[in-house]
């Protein structure tokens, strides 16, 4: 297992796919369990990964290298470090809870699971893949099913919201493709290997560097969402069911800092110091204060999460623009807690949605005195939005700041006084959809079940322990981080002279 | 400074309570269910007794130490290393956090046993003991931390359980709201308190000594003296952004307004939280950093100067209240505000102990309003009490004597450490008259206030026997009391042994303190001194401070036995205004020789209605920062569905249109000339095709001609 143990993670649902379309089309029963079945695998390798992981190097692991298409110097090569292992983790577990919250999907379930299969598949390659072509290959390849699930199993305008999706996705992919070409028509000899590009990135010259950053970088800024590219992720997220939702905020948004940490960070690292310094930083800012603002003017619940997650977005954009290993640090623990954190409340509003039918906030009231225990579950999951101290976002969200405290005092002053908003918005919620006189209406709504409780545990778990002791993540990352950070910032000499003390 | 010594039992001081939290938490409705309300009584106040118990043991502990050595240390882990940044999870008693711990744990346990009786009827007995149980751990990590960022999160853990306490009743929206706004001002002020984090971090770093933990900045702290911010002193920007906190957590002015709001909760969290423990927090975390508010001259004026009008606004409110508990929350708004006085002159140890000294008699008050409330059914209107010492002699005994500590009144509590803090106030070099005058009138009227509340609830008759007035906050908790609407009676033993003791600590713990002039010996303040240094004594940059900070404690303690008698007269002014204030509220309604409407109606009414209305700050903040909040959001909002996605749409639009022209382009042209050539191809095909009949002969016809008319050709 060890040596292939990534292929056999992307390669899996792919199977359980293809096992998923030969079964009868009326055996549902069958068909949970297949697609479920298919996913437990992964997630006792993501275990395995997480306990031999070798946490002292920024060198990739368990690598499988090979050649796929020799004339263009193509490779089937995939390995994880530090920055995708967290990624393949919560891929891994995201992807097996939201097939549990998926179980009360009727209409042509079959086509749905095995999708679902191959969307997994394809997340999993994007974030083991180390050949440019083959990540660009596996980032299209999860647009098909996405587009699908949006389209057919979605709310009413699901296909304005799935065309949306889609075509704004390519927009990027578009872009992200003549950059891929340039990188690798600019390399000698011309190569799609990540780990290639980076080592000769000092031979790319700045304006290049520079272009090719901004390609990259627009096809990732669509899918973190960064503004102004982030209207269709209310309309998607409104419109997807709810597994899709939260494997969209989950998992999705993250591919769009995880490229850029992969790919803009060490290939492009002039450009990334300069851009940082001025783009990456003012759009974090930008989307944590707009995201948080927006937030609170919604009355569509689910809209609400989704612009809170352009909000928690923000975090992660304006930790990776620090430059500093705090920071840094605090971006891709953000990005894994803001995975657990916005898959609960994706969750939870499914709960709602189910048993009410809609999602006006307004519209409801006092349900914590007719489900108590779901209401429980809300509000750990919206205190740990809030970044409450003792549950997971806290640790990630002060890391951030307190890494963009040394070079922009003026904007983590800005970004943390996003704080105060997302406690009114989250709590203003609280008190409309929870608090209050029961309303009439909805006093023999049945509290959350046993399946809900179950997709929510694991989450709920990590939200907490993660809270308390962030170690087990923080040990993940730090090398390959701290490294990263190097590479980008010991290009500034002057900008951030203090830079090599900083490290340990 | 010498090494702290490790001990492992400080972190269960908040395990304990902890523990009691997750299991109430988690399987409080089955035990209730099963085991009864004493099962769960029992689980939330063994917690805290055993939490007492090591809170005193730890203290014996400091006891037997040298004055300089008195650091406990328990390092449970490591916990966040990453870059420059190394916090452990680590919990630190010093004679500070001793006298803290003692207080949060034994009042704490005070306040359990009394809630025991008075939320028995409570169908959710377990959650309110879980939220209790959890606001204890929180507290104590706040008071233990050895970090900043430790102390943080204590610090925003006590403002979770605060909003999950007010808004207890949640089913009426008001205490929901109540509680949401507790949260979202403390916000406001975690807000401050997290950049004052960063900047002193980023301060210590440029200096190579990059950290969070107390007693590492306490060292490193004199680098930072001259360092500057955006102009600012870099100590006077981080203690002014730290004190914003404070302000929060304190209800000070310019964000107390959550505190009287507060009191929607039930009335033991309004003891507890509200009172004793969590609004103390911004005085606690001054006094844990005051070597850094020492070098920051500016912070402290703004400190002792926004101490001071709270002070005195919050009583002024305090008058005008008919609400017994509302009374009573305004009092402790000020009170506090006297507690910043003393830490905004420098005289940290005054200001801690006024902390340990109102714990005592606040909490007394607020149980005892409990108390009332609960032989009320629920009533909270003052109007609607009276003549309640007949019914109540225990209440009213114990509520008497902190009427009188909190009055000032000698000998009891209040007397000595209020007066400390006046004292101080006028003769510390960052000290000034002003803030003497203003004090020594604001406590006049705290003696007022306090004795109209007495007069009003304790004293006439009883004017509330006509009819079940319900227009308090619980709302229909309050009918389901079972008791008999008639003569109030006197509480259980399990609320009323709480006040005793508290009473008794309102009577007797002054004598901690009992200044020189007086014959005394300043102990509370010779016990602290190893953290708390004066701040106009020496500098704290020495790299032996504090062995030096014990003897400037050892001097000034001799230096009082040669009294200035300038402080037996304002000692003598401030009890005769508080004897006056008592009197007049007496002689206005005890005795009704004075009738309010004097007062009230003065001035066209307008001075007393303003007051009345809080100074409509409410009302201000409303208007400007939660609509200006809710405006903005819905302006950003529309911009992005109608700007920003309607750029989006618009593109969208544009390449529709752009295709559909391009699809007409393509149809009519392109495929135009495509058609055209096929139709002229089709035209002559057609044409020709009669050439093309199939007969031989008229092809061999065509031959013939053509060959002829060839040779024709050829010929010519």
């Amino acid at each position: 297992m060890p040596t292939n143990v990534l292929t056999w993670m992307i390669f899996l649902p792919v199977i359980g796919a293809i096992v998923v379309l030969c079964l009868p089309r009326n055996a549902a029963n069958l068909i949970r369990g297949t697609a479920t079945f298919f996913t437990v695998p992964p997630l006792i390798m993501a275990v395995w990964l997480f306990q031999n992981f070798d946490r002292t190097t920024n060198e990739m692991q368990f690598v499988t290298k090979i050649p796929w298409i020799p004339s263009f110097n193509i490779q089937y090569f995939v390995g994880v470090d530090g920055i995708s292992i967290t990624m393949v983790l919560l891929t891994a577990l995201l992807s097996f809870i939201c097939i549990i919250a998926s179980f009360g999907i009727e209409k042509a379930m079959k086509a749905y699971f095995a999708l679902f299969l191959v969307l997994d598949a394809a997340m999993m390659g994007v974030f083991c893949a180390l050949d440019f072509f083959l990540f660009f290959v596996f980032w299209e390849v999860m647009l098909l099913p996405m587009y699908f699930l949006i389209g057919i199993w979605g709310g009413p305008r699901r296909e304005y919201a799935a065309i949306k999706f889609f075509l704004y996705t390519m927009v990027g992919s578009v872009l992200m493709l003549v950059a891929m070409l340039a990188l690798y028509f600019y390399a000698e000899p011309h190569t799609f290997d990540l780990l290639e590009l980076a080592s000769r990135s000092s031979s790319y010259s700045t304006g290049f560097q520079r272009i090719a950053w901004i390609g990259l970088f627009i096809g990732f800024a669509i899918k973190i969402p960064a503004f102004p590219f982030h209207t269709w992720l209310p309309d998607a997220h409104v419109e997807a069911p709810t597994a899709i939702s939260v494997i969209l905020a989950g998992v999705l948004l993250k591919m769009g800092t995880y490229g850029i940490l992969r790919i803009n960070y060490p290939i492009l690292p002039a450009a990334t110091l300069d851009f940082a310094f001025y783009l990456l930083i003012a759009l974090g800012t930008w989307n944590i204060v707009y995201g948080a603002l927006c937030a609170m003017a919604q009355t569509d619940f689910k809209k609400l999460i989704a612009y809170s997650s352009i909000s928690h977005m923000g975090y992660v954009m304006f930790g990776m623009a620090t430059m500093t290993p705090e920071g840094i640090n605090g971006a891709v623990l953000q990005m894994f807690n803001h995975g657990t954190v916005t898959a609960m409340l994706f969750l939870l509003v499914g709960v709602i949605y189910d048993r009410a039918h809609h999602r006006e906030i307004n519209g409801f009231g006092g349900l914590a005195g007719i489900m108590p225990f779901y209401t429980g579950w809300t509000a750990l999951a919206f205190f740990a939005a809030m970044g409450l101290p003792g549950l997971s976002a806290f640790i990630s969200e002060v890391l951030v700041l307190l890494g963009g405290w040394r070079n922009y005092p003026g904007l983590t002053i800005v970004s943390a006084s996003a704080v105060v908003l997302t406690a009114g918005y989250m709590l203003w919620t609280m008190q409309r959809i929870y608090l209050g006189k029961p309303n009439e209406k909805y006093l023999d709504l049945p509290d959350i079940n046993g399946r809900e409780v179950f997709t929510l545990v694991p989450l709920g778990i990590l939200v907490v322990v993660l809270g308390v002791y962030p170690r087990p993540i923080l040990d993940l990352i730090n090398v390959s981080l701290v490294h990263l950070n190097q590479v980008v910032a010991g290009k500034a000499q002057v900008a951030l002279a203090a830079a090599s003390r900083m490290v340990p | 400074m010498s090494d702290p010594i490790e001990v492992g039992y400080l972190r269960w001081i908040i395990l304990a309570p902890l523990i009691g939290a997750a299991v109430n938490g988690l399987l409080g409705t089955r035990i209730q269910k099963a085991a009864g309300k004493n099962a769960i009584a029992a689980i939330a106040v063994v917690p805290v007794l055993i939490s007492f118990l090591l809170a005193l043991n730890a203290f014996r502990q400091l006891l037997a130490l040298e004055p300089n050595q008195r650091v406990l240390l328990d390092v449970v882990s490591r916990w966040i290393h990453v870059g420059s940044l190394n916090v452990d999870m680590a919990f630190l008693v010093d004679p500070l956090s001793a006298v803290m711990i003692l207080v949060v744990t034994g009042i704490g346990g005070l306040i359990h046993l009394y809630s025991v009786g008075y939320m028995h009827e409570e169908p959710s007995f377990w959650r309110f003991f879980a939220y209790l149980n959890l606001f204890m751990a929180a507290m104590l990590t706040l008071v233990l931390g050895d970090s900043l960022l430790t102390l943080f999160v204590g610090w925003e853990g006590v403002g979770l359980c605060s909003y999950a306490l007010i808004g207890f009743w949640y089913k009426e929206l008001a205490n929901a709201s109540a509680g949401s706004k507790a949260f979202l001002v403390n916000r406001i002020g975690d807000f401050g308190f997290v950049v004052g984090m960063f900047a002193l971090f980023w301060g210590l770093a440029e200096t190579g000594h990059g950290t969070l933990v107390v007693r590492e900045i306490q060292q490193h702290a004199g680098l930072l003296a001259d360092k500057t911010f955006w102009g600012f002193a870099l100590p006077t920007f981080v203690t002014l952004a730290l004190f914003v906190g404070a302000t929060g957590k304190s209800a000070q002015i310019p964000l107390y307004v959550w505190l009287p709001d507060a009191m929607a909760g039930p009335t033991p969290v309004s003891a507890l939280i509200h009172a004793a423990t969590m609004v103390t927090a911004g005085v606690y975390m001054i006094g844990r950093l005051n070597f850094l508010f020492t070098m920051a001259p500016v912070t402290l004026h703004v400190v002792a100067t926004i101490g001071i009008l709270t002070a005195f606004f919050a009583a002024t409110i305090g008058v005008a209240q008919y609400d017994i508990k509302k009374v009573l929350a305004y009092s402790t708004v000020s009170q506090l505000g006297f507690m910043f006085v003393a830490m905004g002159v420098g005289a940290y140890s005054a200001g801690i102990f006024h902390l340990f000294t109102h714990a005592f008699f606040k909490a007394c008050l607020f149980l005892g309003s409990g108390s009332v409330i609960h032989a009320l059914h629920h009533e909270q209107d003052m109007r609607h009490m009276g003549g309640l010492r007949k019914y109540m002699p225990v209440t009213f005994a114990t509520f008497m004597v902190s009427t009188l500590a909190i009055a000032g009144i000698p000998p009891l509590a209040g007397f000595f450490s209020k007066d400390e803090i006046l004292w101080k106030a006028f003769a510390s070099p960052h000290g000034h008259w002003w803030i003497w005058l203003v004090g020594t009138i604001t406590a006049g009227i705290t003696a007022f206030y306090m004795a109209r509340q007495v007069v009003m609830v304790f004293f006439g008759e009883y004017r509330g026997a006509h009819g079940g007035h319900h227009d308090d906050a619980h709302g229909s908790h309050g009918s389901k009391h079972g008791h008999a609407v008639g003569k109030p009676h006197e509480s259980p033993g399990i609320m009323t042994l709480p006040l005793v003791v508290l009473a008794a600590g309102a009577l007797l713990v002054g004598f901690l303190n009992v200044p020189g002039g007086l014959g005394g010996s300043h102990h509370f303040e010779t016990w602290l001194a190893p953290v708390l240094e004066p701040a106009h004594e020496a500098p704290v940059h020495e790299p032996h401070g504090l062995v030096n900070k014990v003897e400037h404690a050892a001097e000034e303690t001799l230096a009082h036995a040669e009294h200035d008698p300038l402080e037996y007269v304002l000692m003598g002014i401030s009890v005769l205004v508080a004897f006056g204030g008592g009197l007049l509220a007496w002689l206005m309604y005890g005795l009704g020789k004075i009738d309010p409407r004097f007062f009230s109606d003065a001035w066209g009414g307008v001075p007393y209605r303003t007051v009345f209305n809080k100074y409509y700050v409410d009302e201000i903040y409303e208007a400007v920062f939660v609509n200006g909040a809710l405006g903005l959001s819905k302006m950003l909002s529309a911009f992005d569905r109608i700007v920003v996605d309607g750029i989006v749409n618009g593109v969208a639009t544009v390449t529709k249109l752009v295709a559909q022209a391009d699809g007409a382009f393509d149809k009519y042209v392109v495929d135009g000339l495509v058609n055209l050539v096929g139709s002229g191809t089709m035209w002559i095909g057609a044409r020709a095709r009669a050439v093309q009949t199939g007969h031989i002969y008229s092809y061999l016809y065509a031959i013939v001609i053509g060959f002829v008319v060839i040779m024709f050709a050829r010929l010519l």
